[in-house]
């Protein structure tokens, strides 16, 4: 642990957004559960860190129907939320893990050795979430479509999302409560009456699910569908085979358990 | 840096991103968290930061400059058990000892916030603690005598 590092600790989002920059070199530490593990072992000698536990950006407001949730946010004050945002944040880790996981390293989070990351990629995206955040080119805010495909080069600020009409969440069961999620559905029904679906576990990141959306009058048609929209991989958990085997089926069980919660 | 643990205030100077397990072994020489897997998935290394359950090997030691930490050794004495350090004796929930300061330093966060946990509570606070003894039925025993003033149902 003796490598000389430059170390920034903001205590105001604004001065976290500015030593941020435009994020070449920084690498950005939430709650630790990914970056730590990796600069103990030796993986990562970072020159220029930035931890966020005193940023500020921790808070989490429901209020006139919509959701707002600070990128250092725990799991853990996300698990009381309405499925499927809240269920999905139940089905990571265990509570001391919870605790320190944070909405923005979950949303950031690469891909993993060996396992997919970023459980709640999934639910967010079922729930349509915007993403606020700050990097090169200033502040934006973008679909969680959008922001996934550049999210290592953005600071997550914080995610917001009109709450759904009814929600379902549906998983595999973990081998064990260290396990990154094997495979997961979550659906909302928008207040407009569509129905968004999205998978975590299904790729590298979390994917939404539109072949299957189009068909979501017929639950079994749906299921089937969702295969067209995924490139699972072989892991350590499961293979790709497999993964495409258990997806219409947990798109069947979302979709009847959307149904239940309406 | 500044921490203090077990009561007692400490000047720190390991690095920064030192993880703060690594603070409290060498550092300060506070030995009760234990370096397990030092990724996050045993719970040998748990303490409480603010009255809080952590994994100390995740966590970077300048995050948590100026918090309350408290371990095993800031429960109780060997003259004076803390209740659930007694639970786990009289219980036979310890065996080779390992897990047992994480297991405890979680017990105790439960029995905080929920004094009278069903059996499945229990199981899902320490879900994500690692024991290669002796499964977990002595342990998942001591917990509940902890709860019920040392006796189990």
């Amino acid at each position: 642990m003796a490598a000389v590092t430059d170390v920034l600790l903001p205590t105001s989002p604004d001065e976290a957004v500015s030593a941020f920059g435009d994020g070449t070199g920084v690498t950005v530490v939430g709650g630790g559960t990914i970056v730590m593990p990796e600069i103990s072992a030796g993986r990562l000698r970072p020159s220029r860190t930035l931890l966020l536990a005193r940023a500020g950006l921790a808070g989490v407001k429901r209020e006139g129907g919509k959701v707002t949730i600070g990128a250092t946010a725990p799991l853990e004050a996300l698990v009381d939320l309405p499925s499927p945002v809240g269920p999905c944040a139940a089905n990571v880790g265990d509570i001391e893990i919870r605790s320190r996981a944070t909405l923005g390293g979950n949303l950031c989070a690469g891909e993993g050795h060996g396992a997919p990351r970023g459980d709640l990629q999934g639910a967010l995206l079922a729930v349509g979430a915007q993403v606020h955040s700050a990097g090169s080119g200033g502040e934006t805010t973008e679909p969680l479509e959008d922001f996934l495909a550049h999210r290592r080069e953005r600071l997550v600020l914080d995610v917001s999302y009109d709450e759904p009409a009814a929600g379902a969440f549906v998983a595999l069961d973990r081998p064990h409560t260290h396990e990154y999620t094997v495979l997961a559905v979550s659906a909302a029904r928008l207040a407009d009456g569509s129905v968004r679906l999205a998978a975590t576990g299904a790729g590298s990141w979390g994917v939404r699910l539109p072949a299957a959306e189009a068909a979501v009058a017929d639950p079994h048609e749906a299921g089937e569908a969702a295969t067209q929209d995924v490139t699972p991989n072989d892991d350590a958990l499961a293979s790709a085979w497999y993964r495409l085997q258990v997806l219409p089926v947990l798109v069947r069980r979302a979709l009847t358990q959307l149904e239940e919660n309406a | 840096m500044r921490l203090t643990v077990n009561g007692r205030a400490h000047e720190i100077e390991s690095a920064p991103l030192t993880p703060l397990l690594a603070v409290l072994r060498e550092e300060l020489t506070i030995t009760s968290p234990k370096a397990g897997c030092q990724q996050g998935g045993c719970g040998a290394c748990t303490v409480l930061v603010d009255g809080k359950p952590v994994r100390s090997c995740l966590v970077p030691v300048a995050a948590v400059n100026g918090a309350e930490v408290t371990t095993l050794e800031g429960l109780g004495t060997p003259e004076r058990l803390a209740p659930v350090q007694a639970a786990f004796h009289d219980q036979y929930g310890s065996q080779c000892g390992f897990c047992t300061p994480g297991v405890l330093m979680a017990t105790h966060a439960l029995l905080e916030r929920t004094p009278k946990p069903s059996r499945d509570e229990i199981e899902e606070a320490l879900a994500g603690h690692v024991c290669r003894c002796t499964g977990y039925v002595k342990i998942l025993a001591s917990v509940e005598a902890a709860a019920n003033n040392g006796s189990v149902s």
